[in-house]
């Protein structure tokens, strides 16, 4: 990989940023509106349920708040290749001396950004409107952003493939692809809210080991590291998974003629 | 079909070492074939003319060049070196620019330059961007944001970039196409003087007769993804039986025939 590459890739978005400021709506509009939903029902549930209800309301804000790191992380791999499409640049790009790991390498860096950006508005929003702070999760945090991006890398990879494989049509998988997911990924729910079936889907994703997580440390205060660690082992898999998914369909791009259809739409 | 190539008996007058070789290079989507065993070299310095009606194979042509669209048969060589091994390497050294792309229009033009020239390693980034800004008379818009541009002025900001890292090899695909004549030709005088100046080797395709006839060294006619004939403008007349250009261009396009000159002929290889 080359580092020359990922900045002058990640240069290009970042200026495509400053340069749009409108693209800001996406980035901060609506996790603001989904944390403000999500919030003052929470708030709601507070004060009108039973105090022996099984489950702290306040799981809910922590849900939205890392839901949006995996889903950030995602959109920033997916997006950013259809940023080239749209602005009709994937030939020049995929002509230039730019290697898949360069391109992945800037789509994580985008990734990262895009995810820290949203996450810091949110954490800071939910302290001052809710009081929940994110914090409380302790050193257990970095290992929950860590999974939840790489995972987010993971389906932005598989997401993009799709998209390179099925054409532009497909372009809406950009940001459906998470949500397919998300009722097996236990972020609102605990896994065992699930069909036993399902459980074992629940289970297969890395994301949910940490939603698990974070409500066993909001909690006990205990950190599951076993779990944690299996949510590693399953994203090395995932990762691994989807970069030979999405070198293989750029190899079939290249062989189908599919990266010059693209770029002719 | 009856075909005349380069390389089975046409005298190049570059003779050297080829910076690009391809050699039966073949593309076939599904039951079509773009590219059709295409053999043709260009030594270095020289202007080759890509030409062809609308789906002759010439942009699939240059797309494999590029690595874009893998072949299905035959082999590019660039600098002695196998695109397919080397693509990385080769692709430092050479650029292109096609009418059929753009540069992200949210972009101011010097932002989309320096971002190529990064992926180019064009060293003294700045100072080239102006050399190149200036060389295709567009200095005044380095600030404006790409988007805002005419066609004419996108397509001479997608060649500023094509220029960013001097390239030894220039794949221009129909560069010509959305200028109005005077722009046009300050595009020719530009690719003319690059080469003359840096020695540049280049690939280029058109519509425009003019273009060929004024910029190319030797011309390349493609028809159904074949090549029918290799040659200088004078030699194509003259093996074509014909007074210019677009009237060999109109009749390769509507019957795809070519009609032997006997007596002037070279290197006929029977397909």
């Amino acid at each position: 990989m080359s580092l020359g590459n990922v900045q002058a890739l990640v240069l290009r978005y970042l200026y495509l940023y400053t340069r749009t400021p409108i693209r800001a709506v996406e980035l901060l509009f609506w996790p603001l509106v989904h944390l403000l939903v999500w919030g003052y029902l929470t708030v709601f549930l507070q004060e009108n349920m039973n105090s022996d209800f099984p489950f702290k309301i306040t799981y809910l804000i922590g849900a939205v708040i890392l839901w949006d790191i995996l889903f950030r992380a995602q959109q920033g791999v997916a997006i950013f290749f259809l940023e080239d499409v749209w602005s009709r640049n994937l030939l020049n790009i995929f002509a230039a001396p730019v290697t898949n790991a360069d391109y992945l390498g800037s789509t994580y860096v985008v990734g990262f950004f895009r995810a820290g950006v949203t996450s810091t508005m949110l954490g800071g929003l939910s302290l001052l409107l809710y009081s929940f702070n994110i914090f409380d999760l302790g050193l257990a945090l970095l290992p929950f952003i860590f999974n939840l991006l790489v995972f987010g890398w993971a389906l932005g990879m598989i997401s993009t493939a799709l998209i390179v494989r099925w054409g532009p049509a497909a372009e809406t998988l950009a940001w459906a692809v998470p949500f397919f997911i998300q009722p097996f990924a236990a972020v609102y729910y605990p896994v065992s809210a699930l069909p036993v079936g399902l459980q074992w889907v629940a289970k297969s994703l890395p994301c949910s080991y940490v939603f698990e997580g974070m409500r066993g440390t909001l909690n006990t205060g205990e950190v599951d590291w076993a779990s944690l660690g299996l949510a590693t082992g399953l994203n090395v898999i995932y990762l691994a998974a989807a970069g030979v998914i999405f070198v293989r369909v750029m190899n079939t791009a290249r062989e189908k003629g599919l990266l010059t259809k693209f770029a002719s739409q | 079909m009856v075909a005349h190539q380069g390389g089975t008996g046409y005298e190049n007058p570059f003779m050297s070492e080829p910076i690009l070789q391809v050699t039966d290079l073949t593309k076939a989507f599904g039951d079509v074939m773009s590219v059709d065993g295409v053999t043709f070299d260009i030594q270095k310095g020289e202007i080759l003319g890509l030409l062809g009606a609308n789906g002759a194979g010439k942009t699939t042509a240059i797309n494999m060049v590029l690595g874009i669209i893998t072949p299905t048969k035959g082999s590019v060589t660039v600098f002695g070196k196998d695109l397919s091994h080397s693509r990385i390497e080769i692709l430092r050294r050479m650029n292109f620019c096609s009418t059929y792309t753009q540069l992200p229009g949210n972009l101011r033009v010097w932002q989309n330059l320096k971002v190529f020239g990064k992926l180019y390693r064009v060293p003294d980034l700045p100072k080239r961007i102006d050399e190149v800004l200036e060389m295709l008379e567009i200095s005044h818009l380095k600030n404006r944001v790409s988007g805002e541009l005419s066609a004419g002025e996108g397509t001479r900001l997608n060649l500023c970039k094509a220029l960013l890292n001097r390239p030894e090899l220039l794949l221009l695909d129909e560069p010509t196409a959305s200028l109005d004549p005077d722009i046009a030709d300050k595009v020719r005088k530009v690719v003319s003087r690059i080469r003359e100046e840096e020695s540049t080797t280049i690939l280029y395709t058109s519509h425009n007769m003019r273009d060929v006839e004024e910029v190319c060294d030797r011309v390349v006619f493609m028809h159904k993804g074949k090549v029918l004939f290799i040659g200088t403008a004078e030699e194509t007349l003259h093996h074509f039986e014909e007074e210019s250009l677009e009237d060999v261009f109109i009749r390769v396009a509507r019957s795809g025939e070519i009609k032997p000159n006997r007596g002037k002929q070279k290197g006929e290889v029977s397909k």
